[in-house]
Protein backbone atom coordinates (compact mmCIF):
# COMPACT_ATOMS: atom_id res chain seq x y z
CA UNK A 1 0.00 0.00 0.00
CA UNK A 2 1.55 3.55 -1.09
CA UNK A 3 0.43 5.71 1.76
CA UNK A 4 2.60 8.73 -0.08
CA UNK A 5 3.01 8.77 -3.33
CA UNK A 6 4.75 11.54 -4.78
CA UNK A 7 4.69 12.03 -8.68
CA UNK A 8 7.68 14.10 -10.07
CA UNK A 9 5.79 15.97 -12.88
CA UNK A 10 3.23 17.32 -9.76
CA UNK A 11 6.45 18.81 -8.17
CA UNK A 12 7.21 20.20 -11.49
CA UNK A 13 4.42 21.44 -12.05
CA UNK A 14 3.92 23.10 -8.83
CA UNK A 15 7.38 24.86 -8.31
CA UNK A 16 7.30 25.99 -12.07
CA UNK A 17 3.39 27.07 -10.84
CA UNK A 18 5.24 28.87 -7.77
CA UNK A 19 8.08 30.34 -9.95
CA UNK A 20 5.93 31.70 -12.21
CA UNK A 21 2.80 33.46 -9.98
CA UNK A 22 5.96 35.11 -7.41
CA UNK A 23 7.68 36.26 -10.51
CA UNK A 24 4.72 37.89 -11.82
CA UNK A 25 3.53 39.28 -8.44
CA UNK A 26 6.76 40.54 -8.48
CA UNK A 27 7.04 42.19 -11.53
CA UNK A 28 3.33 43.38 -11.33
CA UNK A 29 4.52 44.83 -7.67
CA UNK A 30 7.54 46.79 -9.45
CA UNK A 31 5.04 48.49 -11.59
CA UNK A 32 2.26 48.95 -9.48
CA UNK A 33 5.49 51.53 -8.54
CA UNK A 34 5.22 53.28 -11.48
CA UNK A 35 1.97 53.13 -11.95
CA UNK A 36 1.54 55.22 -8.54
CA UNK A 37 3.34 57.61 -9.61
CA UNK A 38 2.02 58.01 -12.92
CA UNK A 39 -1.40 58.07 -11.89
CA UNK A 40 -0.89 60.74 -8.97
CA UNK A 41 0.67 62.18 -12.13
CA UNK A 42 -2.10 62.28 -13.77
CA UNK A 43 -4.55 63.68 -11.22
CA UNK A 44 -2.34 66.43 -10.22
CA UNK A 45 -1.99 67.43 -14.07
CA UNK A 46 1.86 66.18 -13.90
CA UNK A 47 3.61 64.04 -16.43
CA UNK A 48 5.24 61.60 -13.73
CA UNK A 49 8.40 59.71 -14.43
CA UNK A 50 9.44 60.66 -18.57
CA UNK A 51 12.85 60.08 -18.22
CA UNK A 52 13.74 56.52 -18.12
CA UNK A 53 12.53 54.86 -20.80
CA UNK A 54 9.67 55.21 -23.08
CA UNK A 55 6.91 56.59 -20.66
CA UNK A 56 9.13 56.38 -18.13
CA UNK A 57 9.15 52.47 -18.22
CA UNK A 58 12.34 51.82 -16.67
CA UNK A 59 11.53 54.30 -13.54
CA UNK A 60 11.26 50.94 -11.63
CA UNK A 61 14.49 49.54 -12.64
CA UNK A 62 16.53 52.40 -12.17
CA UNK A 63 15.03 52.68 -7.92
CA UNK A 64 15.14 49.12 -7.43
CA UNK A 65 18.98 49.67 -8.61
CA UNK A 66 19.47 53.08 -6.14
CA UNK A 67 18.03 51.12 -3.65
CA UNK A 68 21.05 48.61 -4.21
CA UNK A 69 23.52 51.29 -4.22
CA UNK A 70 22.57 52.65 -0.96
CA UNK A 71 24.55 52.39 1.99
CA UNK A 72 23.19 49.72 4.42
CA UNK A 73 22.65 51.47 7.47
CA UNK A 74 21.93 49.37 10.86
CA UNK A 75 21.32 52.18 13.42
CA UNK A 76 23.82 51.34 16.90
CA UNK A 77 21.63 51.29 19.24
CA UNK A 78 18.84 49.13 17.25
CA UNK A 79 18.44 45.49 18.15
CA UNK A 80 20.14 44.13 15.02
CA UNK A 81 18.52 40.89 14.70
CA UNK A 82 15.02 41.69 14.57
CA UNK A 83 15.78 45.02 12.47
CA UNK A 84 16.63 42.13 9.61
CA UNK A 85 13.84 40.31 10.79
CA UNK A 86 11.61 43.13 10.34
CA UNK A 87 11.54 44.17 6.69
CA UNK A 88 12.16 40.17 6.33
CA UNK A 89 8.78 38.78 7.49
CA UNK A 90 7.29 41.71 5.75
CA UNK A 91 8.14 40.25 2.40
CA UNK A 92 7.57 36.65 3.32
CA UNK A 93 3.85 37.17 4.13
CA UNK A 94 3.26 39.19 1.09
CA UNK A 95 4.72 36.71 -0.72
CA UNK A 96 3.20 33.46 0.86
CA UNK A 97 -0.55 34.71 0.40
CA UNK A 98 -0.73 33.97 -3.39
CA UNK A 99 -0.42 30.47 -2.56
CA UNK A 100 -4.02 29.87 -2.03
CA UNK A 101 -5.20 31.90 -4.63
CA UNK A 102 -6.65 29.98 -7.57
CA UNK A 103 -5.51 32.09 -10.53
CA UNK A 104 -7.35 30.36 -13.67
CA UNK A 105 -9.88 27.36 -14.31
CA UNK A 106 -7.87 23.90 -14.88
CA UNK A 107 -6.04 23.32 -17.45
CA UNK A 108 -6.98 19.43 -18.60
CA UNK A 109 -4.13 17.51 -20.14
CA UNK A 110 -4.11 14.91 -23.02
CA UNK A 111 -4.07 11.79 -20.63
CA UNK A 112 -7.59 13.45 -18.86
CA UNK A 113 -5.61 14.17 -15.78
CA UNK A 114 -6.04 18.38 -15.51
CA UNK A 115 -3.18 21.02 -14.45
CA UNK A 116 -4.39 23.07 -11.37
CA UNK A 117 -3.45 26.85 -11.43
CA UNK A 118 -3.79 26.89 -7.48
CA UNK A 119 -0.44 26.39 -5.80
CA UNK A 120 -2.51 24.37 -2.70
CA UNK A 121 -5.80 24.09 -2.25
CA UNK A 122 -6.50 23.67 1.37
CA UNK A 123 -9.52 23.50 2.36
CA UNK A 124 -9.73 26.69 4.70
CA UNK A 125 -8.03 28.85 2.55
CA UNK A 126 -9.60 32.19 3.47
CA UNK A 127 -8.41 31.29 6.89
CA UNK A 128 -5.24 30.56 5.57
CA UNK A 129 -4.85 34.41 4.14
CA UNK A 130 -6.27 35.77 6.75
CA UNK A 131 -3.45 34.07 9.25
CA UNK A 132 -0.54 35.14 6.97
CA UNK A 133 -2.11 38.56 6.44
CA UNK A 134 -2.06 39.34 10.27
CA UNK A 135 1.36 38.13 10.31
CA UNK A 136 2.21 40.68 7.94
CA UNK A 137 1.52 43.51 10.62
CA UNK A 138 4.52 41.62 13.09
CA UNK A 139 7.01 43.02 9.76
CA UNK A 140 6.16 45.90 10.65
CA UNK A 141 5.68 46.15 14.21
CA UNK A 142 9.09 44.24 14.53
CA UNK A 143 10.86 46.79 12.33
CA UNK A 144 9.31 49.72 14.57
CA UNK A 145 10.45 48.13 17.97
CA UNK A 146 13.57 47.33 16.80
CA UNK A 147 14.30 50.78 15.40
CA UNK A 148 14.80 51.93 18.87
CA UNK A 149 13.17 55.34 17.87
CA UNK A 150 10.48 56.99 19.17
CA UNK A 151 8.56 57.61 16.23
CA UNK A 152 9.21 54.55 14.40
CA UNK A 153 7.66 52.94 17.88
CA UNK A 154 4.67 54.84 17.60
CA UNK A 155 4.11 53.91 14.26
CA UNK A 156 4.26 50.31 15.14
CA UNK A 157 1.62 50.68 17.81
CA UNK A 158 -0.48 52.45 15.16
CA UNK A 159 -0.27 49.70 12.69
CA UNK A 160 -0.74 47.43 15.50
CA UNK A 161 -3.73 48.53 16.69
CA UNK A 162 -5.54 49.09 13.44
CA UNK A 163 -4.84 45.90 12.10
CA UNK A 164 -6.36 44.51 15.09
CA UNK A 165 -9.58 47.19 14.83
CA UNK A 166 -9.98 46.39 11.33
CA UNK A 167 -9.54 43.16 11.11
CA UNK A 168 -12.33 42.06 13.52
CA UNK A 169 -14.66 43.92 11.05
CA UNK A 170 -13.18 42.26 8.02
CA UNK A 171 -13.57 38.78 9.41
CA UNK A 172 -17.09 39.41 10.40
CA UNK A 173 -17.45 40.58 6.94
CA UNK A 174 -16.26 37.63 5.58
CA UNK A 175 -19.01 35.39 8.12
CA UNK A 176 -21.49 36.52 5.88
CA UNK A 177 -20.03 35.60 2.66
CA UNK A 178 -18.64 32.06 4.06
CA UNK A 179 -22.25 31.34 5.43
CA UNK A 180 -23.61 32.03 1.68
CA UNK A 181 -20.98 29.98 0.07
CA UNK A 182 -20.77 27.29 2.60
CA UNK A 183 -17.09 26.33 2.16
CA UNK A 184 -13.95 28.07 3.28
CA UNK A 185 -12.00 27.26 -0.19
CA UNK A 186 -10.99 29.65 -2.41
CA UNK A 187 -11.36 27.16 -5.13
CA UNK A 188 -14.95 26.56 -4.14
CA UNK A 189 -15.67 30.14 -3.67
CA UNK A 190 -14.76 31.43 -7.01
CA UNK A 191 -16.56 27.95 -8.67
CA UNK A 192 -19.53 29.05 -7.10
CA UNK A 193 -19.16 32.10 -9.30
CA UNK A 194 -19.16 30.58 -12.02
CA UNK A 195 -20.28 32.82 -15.38
CA UNK A 196 -21.73 35.89 -14.67
CA UNK A 197 -25.56 35.23 -15.10
CA UNK A 198 -27.37 32.13 -13.61
CA UNK A 199 -30.76 31.08 -12.60
CA UNK A 200 -32.26 34.44 -13.40
CA UNK A 201 -29.74 36.20 -11.08
CA UNK A 202 -25.67 37.85 -11.35
CA UNK A 203 -23.68 34.74 -9.40
CA UNK A 204 -20.90 36.91 -8.34
CA UNK A 205 -20.75 37.62 -4.94
CA UNK A 206 -20.73 41.66 -4.85
CA UNK A 207 -24.36 41.71 -6.34
CA UNK A 208 -25.15 39.40 -3.23
CA UNK A 209 -23.39 40.47 -0.32
CA UNK A 210 -22.82 44.43 -1.70
CA UNK A 211 -22.26 45.71 1.87
CA UNK A 212 -20.00 42.87 2.19
CA UNK A 213 -17.63 43.92 -0.22
CA UNK A 214 -18.58 47.50 0.72
CA UNK A 215 -17.09 46.69 4.62
CA UNK A 216 -14.36 44.54 2.96
CA UNK A 217 -12.93 47.13 0.68
CA UNK A 218 -12.66 49.82 3.50
CA UNK A 219 -10.85 47.21 5.37
CA UNK A 220 -8.41 46.01 3.00
CA UNK A 221 -7.35 50.06 2.72
CA UNK A 222 -6.62 49.92 6.76
CA UNK A 223 -4.93 46.43 6.37
CA UNK A 224 -2.37 47.35 3.69
CA UNK A 225 -1.87 50.51 5.76
CA UNK A 226 -2.71 53.20 2.75
CA UNK A 227 -3.65 56.16 2.14
CA UNK A 228 -6.50 57.14 3.31
CA UNK A 229 -5.61 54.59 6.53
CA UNK A 230 -1.98 55.41 5.94
CA UNK A 231 -1.81 55.90 9.83
CA UNK A 232 1.36 54.05 10.30
CA UNK A 233 3.71 55.85 7.85
CA UNK A 234 2.17 59.25 8.41
CA UNK A 235 5.49 61.88 7.16
CA UNK A 236 3.49 64.28 8.68
CA UNK A 237 3.36 63.08 12.17
CA UNK A 238 6.28 60.65 12.44
CA UNK A 239 8.92 61.10 9.77
CA UNK A 240 8.45 58.06 8.14
CA UNK A 241 7.03 55.76 10.84
CA UNK A 242 8.02 52.42 10.56
CA UNK A 243 10.91 52.55 8.15
CA UNK A 244 12.19 56.17 9.41
CA UNK A 245 15.63 54.11 10.79
CA UNK A 246 15.62 51.94 7.18
CA UNK A 247 17.71 52.45 4.07
CA UNK A 248 18.46 50.39 1.50
CA UNK A 249 17.03 47.64 0.31
CA UNK A 250 15.74 46.90 3.65
CA UNK A 251 13.96 50.08 2.96
CA UNK A 252 12.98 49.08 -0.43
CA UNK A 253 11.77 45.43 0.94
CA UNK A 254 8.87 47.16 3.45
CA UNK A 255 7.83 49.55 0.28
CA UNK A 256 7.90 46.67 -2.10
CA UNK A 257 6.05 44.29 0.37
CA UNK A 258 3.15 47.03 0.66
CA UNK A 259 2.91 47.22 -3.40
CA UNK A 260 2.88 43.29 -3.50
CA UNK A 261 0.02 43.38 -0.79
CA UNK A 262 -2.03 45.43 -2.94
CA UNK A 263 -1.56 43.15 -5.87
CA UNK A 264 -2.42 40.44 -3.78
CA UNK A 265 -5.73 41.76 -1.73
CA UNK A 266 -6.68 42.96 -5.35
CA UNK A 267 -6.75 39.08 -6.45
CA UNK A 268 -8.45 38.66 -3.00
CA UNK A 269 -11.01 40.91 -3.50
CA UNK A 270 -11.70 40.22 -7.17
CA UNK A 271 -12.02 36.30 -6.41
CA UNK A 272 -14.15 36.78 -3.71
CA UNK A 273 -16.67 39.13 -4.31
CA UNK A 274 -16.24 39.27 -8.06
CA UNK A 275 -16.20 36.00 -9.35
CA UNK A 276 -12.21 35.79 -9.84
CA UNK A 277 -11.26 33.97 -13.35
CA UNK A 278 -15.31 33.91 -14.15
CA UNK A 279 -16.43 36.19 -17.21
CA UNK A 280 -19.54 36.18 -18.87
CA UNK A 281 -19.61 33.55 -21.85
CA UNK A 282 -16.89 31.70 -20.32
CA UNK A 283 -19.18 29.03 -21.41
CA UNK A 284 -19.15 29.56 -24.91
CA UNK A 285 -15.61 29.49 -24.90
CA UNK A 286 -15.34 25.95 -23.47
CA UNK A 287 -18.12 24.59 -26.12
CA UNK A 288 -16.78 26.32 -28.99
CA UNK A 289 -13.61 26.82 -28.56
CA UNK A 290 -11.04 25.11 -26.46
CA UNK A 291 -10.79 24.47 -22.51
CA UNK A 292 -7.00 25.99 -22.75
CA UNK A 293 -8.31 28.53 -23.88
CA UNK A 294 -10.74 29.42 -21.10
CA UNK A 295 -8.10 29.04 -18.39
CA UNK A 296 -5.98 31.36 -20.27
CA UNK A 297 -8.90 34.24 -20.60
CA UNK A 298 -9.80 32.96 -17.18
CA UNK A 299 -6.06 34.11 -16.15
CA UNK A 300 -6.31 37.50 -18.08
CA UNK A 301 -9.55 38.36 -16.55
CA UNK A 302 -8.78 37.60 -12.94
CA UNK A 303 -5.29 40.00 -13.88
CA UNK A 304 -7.74 42.73 -15.20
CA UNK A 305 -10.08 42.72 -12.90
CA UNK A 306 -7.08 43.03 -10.20
CA UNK A 307 -5.24 45.76 -12.44
CA UNK A 308 -8.37 47.33 -12.27
CA UNK A 309 -8.73 46.91 -8.38
CA UNK A 310 -4.90 48.55 -8.33
CA UNK A 311 -5.94 51.47 -9.82
CA UNK A 312 -9.13 52.22 -7.72
CA UNK A 313 -6.77 51.82 -4.27
CA UNK A 314 -4.36 54.40 -6.26
CA UNK A 315 -7.30 56.54 -7.19
CA UNK A 316 -8.65 56.64 -3.25
CA UNK A 317 -5.06 57.56 -2.21
CA UNK A 318 -4.63 60.39 -4.07
CA UNK A 319 -8.35 61.73 -3.68
CA UNK A 320 -8.73 61.47 -0.02
CA UNK A 321 -6.47 63.08 2.65
CA UNK A 322 -5.85 60.35 6.00
CA UNK A 323 -8.04 60.25 8.70
CA UNK A 324 -7.48 61.44 11.75
CA UNK A 325 -6.32 58.32 14.63
CA UNK A 326 -9.91 58.65 16.51
CA UNK A 327 -11.19 58.54 13.46
CA UNK A 328 -10.10 55.89 12.25
CA UNK A 329 -10.90 54.08 15.36
CA UNK A 330 -14.24 55.53 15.82
CA UNK A 331 -14.81 53.83 11.72
CA UNK A 332 -13.07 50.80 12.64
CA UNK A 333 -15.12 49.96 16.21
CA UNK A 334 -18.20 52.20 16.27
CA UNK A 335 -19.37 51.98 12.22
CA UNK A 336 -17.80 49.19 10.42
CA UNK A 337 -18.00 46.48 13.23
CA UNK A 338 -21.84 47.09 14.34
CA UNK A 339 -22.71 46.88 10.14
CA UNK A 340 -20.29 43.60 9.62
CA UNK A 341 -22.48 42.44 12.66
CA UNK A 342 -25.91 43.50 11.26
CA UNK A 343 -25.40 41.79 7.85
CA UNK A 344 -24.13 38.44 8.98
CA UNK A 345 -27.60 38.94 11.65
CA UNK A 346 -29.55 39.32 8.19
CA UNK A 347 -27.17 37.36 5.90
CA UNK A 348 -28.25 34.60 8.60
CA UNK A 349 -32.01 35.45 8.96
CA UNK A 350 -32.50 35.20 4.88
CA UNK A 351 -30.57 32.21 4.69
CA UNK A 352 -32.66 30.20 7.39
CA UNK A 353 -35.93 31.64 6.51
CA UNK A 354 -35.77 31.46 2.47
CA UNK A 355 -33.20 29.02 1.72
CA UNK A 356 -33.78 26.29 4.84
CA UNK A 357 -34.04 22.75 2.23
CA UNK A 358 -34.11 20.79 5.90
CA UNK B 1 -20.12 105.62 10.38
CA UNK B 2 -18.38 103.27 11.81
CA UNK B 3 -16.89 100.36 9.44
CA UNK B 4 -18.76 97.59 10.41
CA UNK B 5 -16.47 94.18 10.38
CA UNK B 6 -19.18 91.73 11.38
CA UNK B 7 -20.98 92.68 8.69
CA UNK B 8 -18.36 91.47 5.54
CA UNK B 9 -17.18 88.26 7.98
CA UNK B 10 -18.39 85.24 6.67
CA UNK B 11 -20.46 83.10 8.98
CA UNK B 12 -19.26 79.92 9.46
CA UNK B 13 -21.30 76.58 9.02
CA UNK B 14 -21.70 75.16 12.15
CA UNK B 15 -24.82 73.19 11.53
CA UNK B 16 -24.41 69.03 12.96
CA UNK B 17 -23.88 66.76 10.64
CA UNK B 18 -26.78 65.39 8.02
CA UNK B 19 -26.73 61.33 7.86
CA UNK B 20 -25.22 61.39 4.15
CA UNK B 21 -22.32 63.43 5.15
CA UNK B 22 -21.51 61.43 7.96
CA UNK B 23 -21.48 58.42 6.27
CA UNK B 24 -19.07 60.19 4.31
CA UNK B 25 -18.98 57.48 0.89
CA UNK B 26 -21.02 60.66 -1.14
CA UNK B 27 -18.09 62.82 -0.13
CA UNK B 28 -15.39 59.99 -1.19
CA UNK B 29 -17.57 60.11 -4.62
CA UNK B 30 -17.63 63.59 -4.95
CA UNK B 31 -13.71 63.72 -4.15
CA UNK B 32 -13.48 60.43 -7.11
CA UNK B 33 -15.41 62.67 -9.59
CA UNK B 34 -12.73 65.66 -8.95
CA UNK B 35 -9.80 63.43 -9.35
CA UNK B 36 -11.00 61.89 -12.41
CA UNK B 37 -11.97 65.00 -14.04
CA UNK B 38 -8.52 65.46 -13.77
CA UNK B 39 -7.03 63.16 -15.64
CA UNK B 40 -8.66 64.64 -19.15
CA UNK B 41 -7.05 68.13 -18.48
CA UNK B 42 -4.76 69.12 -21.28
CA UNK B 43 -1.18 69.24 -18.91
CA UNK B 44 0.26 72.34 -19.17
CA UNK B 45 4.02 70.88 -18.86
CA UNK B 46 6.06 70.46 -22.11
CA UNK B 47 8.94 67.91 -22.31
CA UNK B 48 11.44 71.24 -22.12
CA UNK B 49 15.01 69.86 -24.00
CA UNK B 50 12.65 68.21 -27.12
CA UNK B 51 9.82 70.61 -26.79
CA UNK B 52 10.72 74.28 -26.61
CA UNK B 53 7.75 76.82 -26.36
CA UNK B 54 8.49 79.63 -28.57
CA UNK B 55 9.73 83.29 -27.25
CA UNK B 56 8.09 86.19 -27.73
CA UNK B 57 8.92 88.23 -31.39
CA UNK B 58 10.43 91.17 -28.83
CA UNK B 59 12.17 88.52 -26.32
CA UNK B 60 15.80 90.44 -25.69
CA UNK B 61 18.14 87.61 -24.91
CA UNK B 62 21.91 87.90 -25.62
CA UNK B 63 23.48 90.26 -27.19
CA UNK B 64 25.32 90.36 -30.93
CA UNK B 65 27.61 92.75 -32.19
CA UNK B 66 26.37 93.02 -35.93
CA UNK B 67 28.38 93.35 -39.17
CA UNK B 68 27.70 95.41 -42.64
CA UNK B 69 26.60 93.99 -45.39
CA UNK B 70 30.70 93.28 -46.69
CA UNK B 71 31.58 91.40 -43.08
CA UNK B 72 33.07 94.40 -41.62
CA UNK B 73 32.59 95.56 -37.72
CA UNK B 74 29.81 98.23 -37.60
CA UNK B 75 31.01 99.51 -33.89
CA UNK B 76 33.06 102.24 -33.43
CA UNK B 77 33.77 102.36 -30.06
CA UNK B 78 31.37 105.51 -29.17
CA UNK B 79 30.55 104.27 -25.61
CA UNK B 80 26.81 105.33 -26.02
CA UNK B 81 26.32 101.46 -25.15
CA UNK B 82 28.23 101.54 -21.85
CA UNK B 83 26.85 104.90 -20.71
CA UNK B 84 23.44 103.99 -21.79
CA UNK B 85 23.52 100.70 -19.91
CA UNK B 86 21.86 101.02 -16.59
CA UNK B 87 23.46 97.37 -14.82
CA UNK B 88 26.84 98.89 -16.41
CA UNK B 89 27.34 95.85 -17.67
CA UNK B 90 29.40 96.78 -20.96
CA UNK B 91 33.22 98.02 -20.98
CA UNK B 92 34.94 98.54 -24.54
CA UNK B 93 38.43 99.80 -25.50
CA UNK B 94 38.83 101.32 -28.28
CA UNK B 95 41.15 101.92 -30.81
CA UNK B 96 42.20 103.60 -34.41
CA UNK B 97 41.88 101.63 -37.21
CA UNK B 98 45.40 101.41 -39.50
CA UNK B 99 44.91 101.92 -43.17
CA UNK B 100 45.33 97.94 -44.04
CA UNK B 101 42.49 97.28 -41.67
CA UNK B 102 39.75 99.07 -43.75
CA UNK B 103 38.18 95.97 -44.84
CA UNK B 104 37.85 94.94 -40.97
CA UNK B 105 36.82 98.10 -39.63
CA UNK B 106 33.78 100.38 -41.16
CA UNK B 107 34.42 103.49 -38.61
CA UNK B 108 37.79 104.81 -38.46
CA UNK B 109 37.58 103.73 -35.12
CA UNK B 110 36.95 100.86 -33.78
CA UNK B 111 36.36 98.79 -30.84
CA UNK B 112 39.68 96.78 -29.81
CA UNK B 113 37.73 95.06 -26.70
CA UNK B 114 34.43 94.44 -26.15
CA UNK B 115 33.04 92.90 -23.06
CA UNK B 116 29.52 92.36 -21.29
CA UNK B 117 28.64 90.73 -18.10
CA UNK B 118 25.82 89.06 -18.05
CA UNK B 119 25.74 88.49 -14.94
CA UNK B 120 24.90 91.88 -14.77
CA UNK B 121 23.14 92.70 -17.50
CA UNK B 122 19.13 92.85 -17.24
CA UNK B 123 18.67 92.55 -20.65
CA UNK B 124 16.55 95.82 -20.76
CA UNK B 125 17.56 96.77 -24.45
CA UNK B 126 19.15 100.41 -24.26
CA UNK B 127 22.24 99.67 -25.41
CA UNK B 128 20.23 98.66 -28.72
CA UNK B 129 18.23 101.63 -28.63
CA UNK B 130 21.40 104.10 -28.00
CA UNK B 131 23.53 102.66 -30.86
CA UNK B 132 24.01 105.19 -33.40
CA UNK B 133 25.93 102.48 -36.12
CA UNK B 134 23.12 99.80 -35.69
CA UNK B 135 26.16 98.03 -34.15
CA UNK B 136 24.69 96.09 -31.33
CA UNK B 137 21.72 93.39 -31.15
CA UNK B 138 19.72 91.80 -28.63
CA UNK B 139 18.96 88.18 -29.81
CA UNK B 140 16.49 85.77 -29.52
CA UNK B 141 18.27 83.48 -27.24
CA UNK B 142 19.36 83.12 -23.74
CA UNK B 143 22.76 83.12 -21.51
CA UNK B 144 23.50 79.46 -21.41
CA UNK B 145 24.39 78.11 -17.80
CA UNK B 146 28.09 77.93 -16.88
CA UNK B 147 30.39 76.44 -14.23
CA UNK B 148 32.18 80.45 -13.31
CA UNK B 149 31.80 83.26 -13.26
CA UNK B 150 34.49 84.20 -15.63
CA UNK B 151 32.27 82.35 -18.09
CA UNK B 152 29.31 84.71 -17.72
CA UNK B 153 31.73 87.80 -19.40
CA UNK B 154 31.67 87.93 -23.13
CA UNK B 155 34.21 88.74 -25.42
CA UNK B 156 34.20 90.47 -28.42
CA UNK B 157 34.70 86.87 -30.13
CA UNK B 158 31.67 85.60 -27.99
CA UNK B 159 29.80 88.46 -29.07
CA UNK B 160 30.38 88.85 -33.22
CA UNK B 161 28.28 87.38 -35.51
CA UNK B 162 30.04 85.23 -37.86
CA UNK B 163 30.23 85.98 -42.03
CA UNK B 164 27.57 84.50 -43.67
CA UNK B 165 28.64 83.10 -47.36
CA UNK B 166 26.87 86.56 -48.84
CA UNK B 167 29.43 88.99 -46.58
CA UNK B 168 32.23 86.92 -47.61
CA UNK B 169 31.43 87.07 -51.46
CA UNK B 170 30.77 91.13 -51.24
CA UNK B 171 33.93 91.75 -49.67
CA UNK B 172 35.83 89.88 -51.74
CA UNK B 173 34.48 91.90 -54.95
CA UNK B 174 35.23 95.26 -53.00
CA UNK B 175 38.37 94.45 -52.41
CA UNK B 176 38.78 93.68 -55.62
CA UNK B 177 38.04 96.99 -57.06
Amino acid sequence: MILLAISLSLILEKVILIAVILGASLGIAMYSTWAERKVAAIMQDRRGPMRAGPFGLFQPLADGLKLFMKEEIIPAVSSKFLFVLGPSIAMLMACMTSAVIPWGPDIPKADGSVISLQVADINIGVLFIFGVVSLGVYGVMIGAWASNNKFSLMSGLRAASQAISYELAMGISLIALVMMTGSLSMREIVDQQHGFWANGYFTWNFFKQPLAFLIFIVCAFAELNRAPFDLAECESELIGGYHTEYSSMKLGFYLFSEYINMFISSVILSSLFFGGYNYPGMDIVAAHVSPLMVSLIGVMVLLGKAICFIIFFMFIRWTIPRFRYDQLMNLGWKSLIPLALFNMLATGGVILYFFNDK
Amino acid sequence: MTYNISKKAKEVDRHPMTFLERIYLPAIAKGLKITLGHMFIKRPTINYPEVKRPFSSTFRGLHVLNRDEEGRERCTACGLCALSCPAEAITMEAAERLPSESHLYREEKYAANYEINMLRCIFCGLCEEACPKDAIYLSQTFAPANYERKGFIYKKDDLLIPMTAEMESKKEKSTQH
